[in-house]
C-alpha cells in the first residue's frame, strides 16, 4: 500500500515555496492526509467490532451467539497488545532490506521497532504520523484472524482459540503482511504483486486458514443432517452493512493519503460491492427460486473482498465486472462446493474470503491495465505477465498459510485440545464456556 | 356446558374473535401453537442448506359455552376461519364438567 504514494510528489504538492523546495525530498506531515487516516483507522476497527462480530453472530444458533461475539472482541484486544509488543516491527521494519535481494528480511521484519521503539510523536510514515500508520495497520492485523472465526464457529475451545490466534498472527499474518507490503526487498513486493488493501494478506490468508481449521477440527455434531439455521439474520445484515461502510476506511484508507487514489478506491469499492450483491441475489433467485437476505449480504461481502486488492488500480467499469463475477462465483462455492465436498466451514470463510480473495487477487492483474480502465501496469509489463505475477503471489500465500495453519492447529490440539466436548457443543458454547446466555427472554 | 377448542390460521384470529363477540361469547383464551396436519410444511434455505419446517404456526382458541350456544359458536368459528384451503384447522367440542369463577365462587352456567 506504500507503493501508491510518491513521497516526492506529496512533498512537492505542499507548495512552491523556496524553503520547501529544498526539503522537497524529505516528507512533511500533511494534516489532510493525517485526518483521513485517523478516520480510516476508526472505520476499519469498526469493521471487526461490531461489524464482523454481528455478521457472524447472527449466522450461528442462538446458543452460540455470545461465543462468536466474544471471540471477535477478544481477538481485537489480544492482537492490539501483540502488535505494539512485536507485531508492527515484524511486519513493517525495513532493516536489512534491499531491492532485488532475497534474505531473511525479505520474509520477516527485524525487531528494531519492537515495543514501538523509536515510534514517537515526530516519526512520520510518508506524510502521516507513524503512530497513525501503525494503528491503521493494527486494525488490519485484528480483522484478519477474526475472519477465521467463522470457519470453526460453534465448536472451538476459547482457550485454544486464544493460543491459536497468538501463534497464527505471529507466524502467518506478520510474515505475509511483511512480504507483500513492507516495500523494496520484501519477497512478494519485489515480484511485483499488486495487493492494494489486502486481498492476499487479509482474505486469502484468513480464508485458507479457515479451510484448514475446519478440516482439522472436523464437522459440528449433527452436520449436515441437523438443521443449523442462522438465529438472527437481522444481526447479519446489520453486520454486513457495517462491514460495507467500514470498508471505505479499509480500501480508500490504503492510499495512506486523502487524494485521487483514495477517491477512486472509494468509488470502485462501492461499485464492486453493489454488483456482487446483485450477482449473488440473482444467481440464488435463478437457482433456488427466491432471493434471500443472507444471500444479498453474503454477496456484498464477496464483492468487498474481491475489490480489496484491486481498489488502487482498477477503474469503475472494471470494478463493475469484478464484483459481478465474485458475487456469482462465491454463491456457487459457498452453496454448492461446500455441500459437494462435505467440509463444515460454518460461516463460509473459505467460500467467500478465500475464493473471493483469489478471484480478486488474480483479476487485479487484468483490471489494472489501462485498456480495461485501470491505472495502468508498470512500464513494459503485459496483462499476461501481471496475471502470472498475481497467480504466483496468491499461490505462494495459499501454500504458505495452509502449511503454517496446519502445523499450528496440530500443535495447539496436542497441548490443550481444539474442540469442546460433545456435551458442551450440544449445550451451546455460551453456557458451556462463558456461563452466560445471549437471550434471557 | 361444552369446551370448544379450535385450531385456526393465525391471520384469521381477529375475524373469529369478532364473529364470536357478535353472537355473545363473553370470553376466550388464545395460545400460539405449532403443529402439522394435511397442510404440508415449507422449506427454508440458507446458503444452499435446505431445512424442512414440518411444524407450522397456528392459533389455538379455547372457550367454554352454555349448551344453547354451542351450535352457533361452532358455526361462527367455521364461517370466520374458512379460507377453503388445506390448513384452515379443526374444531373440537368437549363436555365440560364444572366451571368456577374464582372471584365470586359462582359455579356452573352462572360462571360462564
Amino acid at each position: 500500500m506504500l507503493r501508491n504514494n510518491k513521497i516526492l510528489a506529496a512533498a512537492l504538492a505542499l507548495g512552491p515555496a523556496a524553503a520547501l523546495a529544498e526539503e522537497a525530498a524529505k516528507p512533511a506531515l500533511d494534516s489532510g492526509n493525517t485526518a483521513w487516516m485517523l478516520v480510516s483507522t476508526a472505520l476499519v476497527l469498526f469493521m471487526t467490532i461490531p461489524g464482523l462480530a454481528l455478521f457472524y453472530g447472527g449466522m450461528v444458533r442462538a446458543k452460540n451467539v455470545l461465543s462468536v461475539l466474544m471471540q471477535c472482541f477478544a481477538i481485537t484486544a489480544l492482537v492490539s497488545v501483540l502488535w505494539v509488543l512485536y507485531g508492527y516491527s515484524v511486519a513493517f521494519d525495513t532493516t536489512g532490506m534491499e531491492k532485488g535481494t532475497v534474505n531473511l528480511y525479505s520474509f520477516v521484519g527485524g525487531m528494531t521497532k519492537a515495543f514501538m521503539t523509536g515510534v514517537g510523536r515526530d516519526s512520520l510514515t510518508l506524510t502521516i504520523p507513524e503512530t497513525v500508520f501503525a494503528t491503521f495497520q493494527m486494525t488490519f492485523a485484528i480483522i484478519t484472524p477474526a475472519l477465521i472465526v467463522g470457519a470453526f464457529a460453534e465448536r472451538m475451545k476459547f482457550s485454544a482459540l486464544l493460543a491459536f490466534m497468538t501463534l497464527w498472527f505471529t507466524f502467518a499474518y506478520l510474515p505475509i503482511a511483511h512480504m507483500v507490503w513492507s516495500g523494496d526487498g520484501a519477497l512478494l513486493w519485489d515480484w511485483g504483486v499488486l495487493d492494494f488493501a489486502g486481498g492476499t494478506v487479509v482474505h486469502i490468508n484468513a480464508g485458507i486458514a479457515g479451510l484448514v481449521a475446519c478440516l482439522v477440527l472436523g464437522k459440528r455434531k449433527g452436520y449436515p443432517h441437523t438443521a443449523m439455521p442462522p438465529h438472527s439474520l437481522g444481526y447479519t445484515l446489520i453486520g454486513a452493512s457495517m462491514l460495507w461502510v467500514g470498508w471505505f476506511g479499509f480500501n480508500a484508507g490504503s492510499a495512506v493519503a486523502a487524494d485521487g487514489a483514495a477517491g477512486m478506491a472509494m468509488l470502485v469499492t462501492q461499485v464492486a460491492t453493489a454488483t456482487a450483491a446483485l450477482g449473488w441475489m440473482t444467481a440464488e433467485w435463478l437457482a433456488h427460486g427466491k432471493p434471500s437476505v443472507l444471500g444479498i449480504a453474503s454477496g456484498a461481502v464477496a464483492g468487498l473482498v474481491a475489490v480489496t486488492p484491486a481498489a488502487g488500480t482498477c477503474g469503475p467499469m472494471g470494478a463493475l465486472l469484478l464484483g459481478l463475477v465474485s458475487g456469482v462465483v462465491c454463491f456457487f462455492t459457498a452453496t454448492r462446493l461446500k455441500r459437494a465436498l462435505g467440509y463444515d466451514d460454518s460461516l463460509d470463510v473459505f467460500g467467500v474470503h478465500a475464493v473471493g480473495g483469489i478471484l480478486g487477487a488474480v483479476l487485479t492483474g487484468a483490471f489494472a491495465d489501462a485498456s480495461l480502465g485501470g491505472r495502468g501496469l508498470a512500464e513494459g509489463v503485459t496483462i499476461a505477465a501481471q496475471l502470472w505475477t498475481q497467480i504466483k503471489g496468491a499461490g505462494f500465500t495459499i501454500v504458505y498459510t495452509a502449511a503454517v495453519s496446519f502445523v499450528l492447529l496440530k500443535a495447539v490440539d496436542a497441548v490443550i485440545g481444539l474442540r469442546v466436548s460433545e456435551e458442551e457443543e450440544t449445550q451451546g458454547l455460551d453456557i458451556a464456556l462463558h456461563d452466560e446466555r445471549g437471550y434471557n427472554l | 356446558m361444552k369446551l370448544i377448542t379450535a385450531i385456526i390460521k393465525p391471520f384469521k384470529l381477529d375475524d373469529v374473535r369478532e364473529a364470536l363477540s357478535e353472537i355473545g361469547v363473553q370470553g376466550l383464551t388464545v395460545t400460539e401453537v405449532k403443529g402439522f396436519g394435511r397442510q404440508k410444511g415449507h422449506t427454508e434455505l440458507y446458503r444452499g442448506a435446505e431445512y424442512v419446517v414440518d411444524f407450522l404456526p397456528k392459533v389455538k382458541l379455547e372457550l367454554a359455552v352454555d349448551d344453547t350456544m354451542v351450535e352457533r359458536a361452532v358455526e361462527a368459528i367455521t364461517r370466520a376461519a374458512n379460507t377453503g384451503k388445506i390448513g384452515d384447522g379443526k374444531i373440537f367440542v368437549f363436555d365440560l364438567g364444572q366451571v368456577i369463577r374464582i372471584r365470586t365462587g359462582e359455579t356452573g352456567p352462572a360462571a360462564l
